[in-house]
């Protein structure tokens, strides 16, 4: 790929340079109305719904969304999509029409905080802690991605040589330089800083990736090239996922809508507080609902923005291995797209059991943009990818900040502060919580794939939780021991079920199996969706066993949190269109179109 | 505050710097065989249209922030 001149014009400094001077601005304006802790922490729940709406999107939008789906992509075909229309559309329908009333009703100011007034205080602990924990790796992860990426482009090579510093630094830089400015725009704006420039973040990754993901598409011969180069095992969602053998995720049909299409899914969008504090933002109940039924609106066709990129990409390279094969005369001398994956001590490629090399898949979507732009828009597709690190980034430390004053410092370290206090230790939180995250940026280093990190954390912290918020919200005779040994035991059976299951031709190690294998997954995928489906089950199990042996709240004290003893509400004005029902309905049907189309 | 304001101007920009970039860069940098036209210009036309009608959506939409 270093044959595709990669060098940045000046006119590309000068799209990154602008970005960098507004992203600034939003977060100078948003801290001219950050006065209070609820200024700070929750936007000083104002903000229209359509803001939240695109926020809630584009706070999810880090690293493993735009370069890891592309990787997924041409891993594993349009199957990937599975992530968007069965691992997330119907969590973000369920949560607008039937949580959000709950969350928003309760004026509780994070999920943690929702936990505490619904059972007690050592759940909320439990669950304050382990996320703290998830967001600073989260956002580690992000960094790590970006620098990674930036140096792997040589996009930064030529900048460094001239000003004689030393290519090993600009690792280094673009760690630092991200950081900081995150840190400047939550430090001035908070919640609010943040939630702007995630709506300005939106928009620029759709400037930056729709004319990949088409031009893309047109260089691989459209669809139809797609389906001709790589096969129909690549072009349907569905087809072969009776059976871990004939599918390219290597998971079968149950694993996959019940690992991923409800465990992990409804665990990540339905209390995850990173995307859930977008909503908490909003300037009425009805906005609050409607926020994430905005946000599916479009998170349904992002499949087409960050996973056809990874199909094109794999197209060109196949097209360009085996020039007899798919594309016609005159685009045989396409180079690769997709590199090789090298032995870094040896400088060969690694070759698979089959004896085939290894793609180098992270780079499938960040090499096409280099393949595709000429300069100019390299620049801009380089903001794009900027500002999706920012906003993925930005996202994890805004939910760190609110969960560590009001869930841990206020609650255990300091409880009587005034108002100014609990604002100033935000403040220093965001700082302290962005070095955390650069500490796991460094960490962050020693994992292969992005998207097999982040869907542990999601399995061990996310999958056993949705049961504690499900019962929580839904069934009265829930009580706060039976969550919290649910919770905790839910937590303790992810661990062990990784520790005692193994993917298939890994290592025990980081990849599981560190305590004995007591079964081997076709794939790292089957092995991370029944991790997630043991911990929530059990989660759920111990905690309805737990509830029933010991003593319930009185009903009074659960009104407002719990589904059946809070009255319904009358959605004030506005036509049908702004029913989250008739929305959430809608939403749904389209998803089910696409999943036919791509059946 | 109303996002729309900053995206707009920050679209408007980039659009007029993509069709800066689209007229004063030779064509055998354009990369014209992979996208059979200037993506500089009309990417950055596109961009510029739409920061425009941001920044006037700022004076006669429906409210746009907090």
């Amino acid at each position: 790929m270093r044959g595709d001149d990669v060098h940045l014009g000046a006119i590309d400094g000068l799209i990154l340079g602008l970005y960098l001077v507004v992203v600034l601005l939003i977060g100078w304006l948003a801290a001219r109305r950050t006065k209070s802790g609820t200024d700070f922490f929750l936007a000083g729940r104002s903000i229209p719904a359509w803001v939240c709406g695109l926020a809630f999107i584009s706070a999810n939008l880090g690293a493993q969304e735009v370069i890891g789906m592309g990787a997924s992509g041409a891993k594993y075909g349009i199957a990937t999509a599975h992530f968007y229309w069965l691992g997330a559309i119907p969590a973000m329908v369920f949560i607008g029409v039937f949580m959000m009333p709950f969350y928003y009703g309760s004026k509780a100011r994070s999920a943690p905080e929702y936990l505490r007034m619904r059972f007690d205080e050592k759940t909320r602990a439990f669950n304050a802690l382990s996320f703290a924990v998830m967001t600073i790796i989260g956002s580690g992860v992000s960094m790590y991605a970006m620098a990674k990426l930036i140096q792997t482009l040589h996009v930064l090579d030529a900048p460094f040589a001239a000003v004689g510093l030393p290519q090993a630094w600009i690792f280094h830089a673009a760690i630092l330089a991200s950081a900081l400015v995150v840190l400047v725009y939550i430090y001035m704006g908070g919640l609010r800083g943040a939630i702007y420039n995630e709506v300005l973040q939106f928009f620029l990754i759709v400037a930056g990736f729709a004319p990949l993901a088409w031009f893309g598409l047109k260089s691989a011969g459209g669809w139809e090239g797609i389906k001709a180069t790589l096969g129909p095992a690549y072009t349907h969602a569905w087809q072969g996922m009776g059976n871990p053998a004939t599918n390219r995720l290597g998971v079968d049909g149950f694993g996959l809508v019940m690992g991923l299409g409800f465990v992990l899914s409804f665990g990540y969008w339905c209390t995850d507080f990173l995307v859930v504090q977008r909503a908490m933002a909003a300037d009425s109940m009805a906005s609050a609902r409607r926020t994430p039924l905005i946000a599916a609106g479009f998170k349904m066709f992002f499949p087409f923005l960050v996973i056809i990129p990874g199909l094109a990409a794999l197209t060109l390279t196949t097209a360009a291995m085996a020039p007899a094969h798919g594309a016609g005369p005159g685009q045989v001398q396409a180079a690769s797209v997709i590199p090789i994956k090298l032995d870094a001590t040896t400088g060969k490629p690694m070759l698979d059991s089959a004896g085939k090399p290894q793609l180098d898949y992270d780079l499938a979507t960040p090499n096409l943009l280099i393949h595709t732009f000429p300069t100019g828009m390299l620049g801009l597709g380089l903001t794009a990818l900027l500002a999706s690190f920012m906003s993925g980034m930005a996202g994890n430390v805004t939910a760190f900040n609110t969960v560590w004053t009001y869930d841990l410092y206020q609650a255990y370290l300091k409880p009587e502060g005034s108002d100014a206090h609990y604002l100033a230790v935000g403040r220093i939180t965001t700082a302290v919580g962005i070095l955390l995250s650069v500490g796991a940026a460094y960490m962050a280093s020693q994992f292969n794939n992005i998207m097999d990190l982040i869907q542990l954390i999601c399995a061990f912290v996310n999958a056993p939780v949705f049961a504690t918020f499900l019962l929580g919200m839904f069934w009265k005779r829930a009580t706060g021991h039976g969550a919290f040994w649910g919770l905790v035991l839910g937590t303790a059976g992810a661990a062990l079920h990784h520790g005692l299951t193994l993917p298939l031709g890994s290592v025990p190690g980081i990849k599981g199996g560190w305590l004995a294998v007591m079964h081997t997954y076709p794939s790292e995928m089957a092995q991370n969706f029944w991790t997630a489906i043991w911990a929530w089950s059990l989660c759920f199990g111990l905690t309805v066993a737990g509830s029933l042996i010991t003593r319930p709240r009185a009903e009074a004290e659960l009104v407002g949190l719990v589904y059946s003893l809070t009255p319904k509400l009358d959605e004030p004005g506005g036509g049908w269109l702004r029913n989250p029902v008739v929305l959430g309905a809608i939403v749904l049907a389209v998803t089910l179109v696409l999943n036919l189309v791509f059946w | 505050m109303d996002i729309r304001l900053p995206i707009g101007l920050l679209f408007t920009g980039i659009g007029l710097l993509l069709i800066l970039a689209g007229l004063i860069t030779p064509a055998a940098h354009l990369k014209l065989a992979t996208t059979g036209l200037n993506l500089d210009i009309v990417w950055g036309g596109a961009m510029t249209v739409f920061g425009i009608g941001a920044v006037i959506l700022t004076r006669i939409g429906p409210r746009g922030g907090s």
